[in-house]
């Protein structure tokens, strides 16, 4: 029996973890105590493992074995077939449109066909508290090449020629970056990752934090090297505690093994990282706010210039890099710059990872090629639509983004043509939306975030996006005016040529590119006082259908307000003035009788 | 019973102390401590702010700033059961504003807001990183729920109130 070299990986994403993997892991211990195996099989919970739909997900390597929708019953079998008798357990594989995937080729689901992993490649494939597995998949090879065969200058330019640019929004070009950091003379500099990951529909970082920290620390002790820094921090949201644990346990095992600290790998470079924790407000993942807070100040933006690369943290020179773009940088190390720029389209290289969610199939974390078109990640990949809706739109970027709507489904993913369209590449929120989703009560949303976190400092942003939210407000109450989408237009422009942090700057795209595109279904709510996807609670009303209900009484019981009257096997009726519009009846009813009517 | 209770107080502070001991002389520490304090205390109230001013050397306005910048601390007391109800972009097109409505209404309080039995608190956070699961509610800190409809809502409020203040 070979079994004392298994390891079982068990996802601990987010969705993973809300569908059930503690209590999974729980019992596949037990049963593993129960066979004396527990000594021999290592059971290890990782970051994302990407098919999230389908979680909880175990993994059994070194066979490579991925198993779906695992519960507390069938993970059994794991145990009792696979890890004992070496029998692959077919009924739990993953699923694809063909049926079950054999374990060789689950790369064949097509939602792994199209991706490419670079900045993911680790991800639920090592033990992320296990300094070796990462070794052993060239993990620390980039840092001993870079400390001992090439300059700071030669690291500099492979960075820049591979096209790399930064994966936290903006999308600077990250080796001109490290150039200027390097060229800032200070005796003392900085390397910063930004892991305050702020999109609030986006966990691509947390999830390489949680299930690939080493890649994270060798990539920011290369930059100290080639920008001639000291000094590391890493700023991680507080509600990422998984990821704080694992990077605390990785720092400590990089300096036991020399890769960090004092004369790294006895080159005489010296380099340490610390981690430091956020306090939740959206802004601080600016970079100048970011380092304010780091400080231990209110995380306001400053103007810029100077920019950190000039003056960053106590006012020394200090690279700024998002953690998905540090991910990047070993692979380009060891397979070079040319390998790297041979991926992607002319302006944008190598990769991009996204959190795919909203009304699509396949959902969870995918990395895919630049130049992919949309089309492509969301159906091939996602799977399209379910329930035979029809694709609406397509944000990207969260609160500083757009909506791109179905037309443009051919338009190929990298930084130049998302702007075009109003949208931005952003950090990789991507959220698909169908008919049922209401275009002004996106916006809304969106503006309610950045009213929330508006960091007060300057009087467009503070003020102005709450005029634009009261706009909208009044819009989706059905009390709209017909100046009211020229004012939106203005403001949104006042706010963006007057704030001070791209935050307010970008703050009125997601209305903008809505009204752009959708300004019909302004004009809907404006004139007709309708919602036509019938989500505006003002605007709606349900109704109970006499020729189809059957009285069997389910609605009247769930309804929480008790709107809803009528003899039993009797045709009921809602009264529209008691309804809150919470929707529970329609829920079910399971005669189709509820709907909803807009005017 | 009032000295038991001053002797828990003194033992919480002199526990904080010892934090602010550890990472003395550094200049970036208050955010670090306000964390620590958080968990010790639950909030943040007025006399904790008082004491970490006095402790790092800094004016109590500071760390007031600090305090009210950042939305993760609090000055109030949170419920013992934190309701965490993601209206992050996946879960609000999934129709998360209904949840957060229905858990309103049946605990009757707002969004911030503790229940007079002090058992609940209602709170909207961003992305949960479980967005395939959509919507998501977590309680506290491990208990999570995803693709959450309105009307499970009651049951689940009913599952911890069972547990009452245990
Ligand atoms: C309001 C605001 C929020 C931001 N949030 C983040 C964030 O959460 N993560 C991030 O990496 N960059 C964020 N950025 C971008 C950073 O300012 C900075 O450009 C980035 O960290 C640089 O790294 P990169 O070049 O590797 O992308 C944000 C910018 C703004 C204006
Ligand atoms: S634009 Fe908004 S968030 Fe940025 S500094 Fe000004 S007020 Fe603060
Ligand atoms: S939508 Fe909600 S409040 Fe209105 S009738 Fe149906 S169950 Fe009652
Ligand atoms: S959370 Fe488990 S696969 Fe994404
Ligand atoms: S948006 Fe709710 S978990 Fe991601």
């Amino acid at each position: 029996m070979a079994v004392s070299t298994n390891t079982i990986l068990i996802c601990a994403g987010g969705a993973c973890i809300s569908a059930g993997e503690k209590s999974v892991k729980q019992v596949l211990e037990e049963k593993l105590r129960e066979y004396a195996l527990d000594g021999v099989v290592r059971v290890v919970e990782t970051g994302c493992m990407g098919a999230c739909d389908l979680g909880p997900i175990v993994a059994v390597f070194p066979e490579g074995v991925y198993y779906q929708k695992v519960n507390t019953e069938n993970v059994k079998k794991i145990v009792e077939e696979h890890i004992l008798k070496g029998r692959v357990v077919e009924e739990m594989l993953f699923e694809g449109p063909q049926g079950k995937i054999a374990a060789e080729v689950y790369e064949e689901h097509p939602f792994f066909k199209k991706q490419v992993k670079i900045a993911t490649r680790n991800l639920g494939i090592i033990d992320p508290m296990n300094i070796d597995e990462y070794i052993a998949r060239d993990g620390y090879f980039a840092l001993t090449k870079v400390l001992t065969e090439m300059t700071p200058e030669q690291v500099i330019e492979v960075v820049k020629k591979s096209g790399l640019r930064g994966r936290g929004g903006a999308g600077f070009p990250t080796g001109l970056k490290w150039e200027f950091t390097r060229k800032s003379q200070s005796d003392k500099k900085f390397v910063v990752c930004n892991a305050d990951e702020g999109d609030p529909g986006a966990f691509m970082d947390r999830s390489i934090l949680e299930g690939d920290p080493h890649t994270v620390l060798e990539a920011m002790t290369i930059a100290g090297y080639a920008i001639g820094g000291q000094k590391g921090y890493i700023y991680v949201r507080a509600e990422y505690p998984l990821a704080i644990e694992r990077l605390k346990n990785a720092i400590n095992q990089a300096r036991e093994y020399g890769f960090l600290g004092e004369n790294i790998l006895g080159t005489g470079f010296s380099f340490d990282i610390e981690i430091r924790i956020g306090a939740g407000a959206f802004v601080c993942g600016e970079e100048t706010a970011l380092i304010n807070s780091i400080e231990g100040k209110r995380g306001q933006p400053n103007v810029k210039p100077p920019y950190p690369a000039q003056k960053g943290l106590w006012g020394y020179p200090t690279l700024i890099n998002n953690v998905e773009t540090f991910a990047n940088i070993p692979p380009i190390i060891i397979k070079g710059a040319d390998w790297f720029a041979s991926i992607g389209t002319e302006t944008s290289k190598g990769t991009k990872v996204f959190a795919l969610a909203g009304k699509v199939k396949n959902t969870g974390l995918v990395e895919v090629p630049m130049g992919i078109t949309l089309r492509e990640l969301i159906y091939d990949i996602g799977g399209g639509v379910p329930n035979n809706k029809k694709l609406k739109a397509v944000q990207t970027g969260g609160p500083s983004g757009g909506c791109i709507p179905a037309e443009y489904l051919d338009t190929p993913v990298d930084y130049e043509s998302l702007k075009e369209l109003g949208a931005i590449m952003g950090s990789g929120g991507m959220i698909v939306m169908d008919e049922d989703t209401c275009m002004v009560d996106v916006a809304k949303f969106f503006l309610q975030f950045t009213v929330d976190e508006s960091c007060g400092k300057c009087t467009p942003c503070r003020e102005g996006t709450r005029k634009m939210l009261e706009i909208l407000e009044k819009i989706t109450r059905g009390e709209g005016e017909e100046e009211d989408l020229e004012k939106l237009e203005e403001l949104g422009k006042i706010i963006i040529d007057s704030s001070l942090c791209g935050l307010g700057q970008t703050a009125p795209n997601p209305v903008l590119s809505t009204l752009k595109y959708f300004r019909d279904e302004y004009e809907a709510h404006v004139k007709e006082k309708r919602c036509p996807a019938k989500v505006c609670k003002d605007l709606i009303r349900y109704v109970i259908d006499s020729e189809k209900c059957v009285g069997c009484t389910a609605c009247a019981r769930v309804c929480p307000v008790g709107a809803i009257s009528g003899e039993v096997r009797k045709a009921h009726d809602i009264d529209p003035e008691i309804c809150t519009r919470c929707g529970s009846c329609i829920e079910v009813c399971r005669f189709g009788a509820i709907s909803k009517v807009s005017p | 019973m009032e000295k038991s209770v001053c002797k828990e107080h003194e033992k919480l502070y002199r526990e904080l102390d010892e934090f602010i001991q550890e990472v003395e002389g550094d200049s970036s520490a208050l955010i670090e401590v306000l964390h620590k304090a958080q968990q010790i205390f639950g909030h943040l109230p007025i006399e904790v702010q008082e004491h970490i001013a006095e402790k790092l050397n800094i004016p109590v306005s500071k760390v007031f700033g600090v305090v009210t910048f950042y939305s993760l601390f609090t000055m109030k007391p949170r419920g013992k059961y934190q309701i965490k109800i993601c209206l992050g972009t996946a879960c609000y097109v999934k129709g998360a504003d209904k949840l957060m409505d229905r858990f309103k209404e049946e605990l009757e309080i707002e969004e911030g807001e503790v229940t007079k039995d002090g058992l609940f608190s209602l709170h909207a956070v961003r992305c949960l990183g479980a967005c395939s699961m959509a919507p998501v509610v977590m309680i506290g800190e491990s208990d999570f729920y995803g693709r959450v409809t309105p009307d499970e809502v009651p049951k689940i409020i009913r599952n911890y109130k069972n547990r009452g203040g245990k």
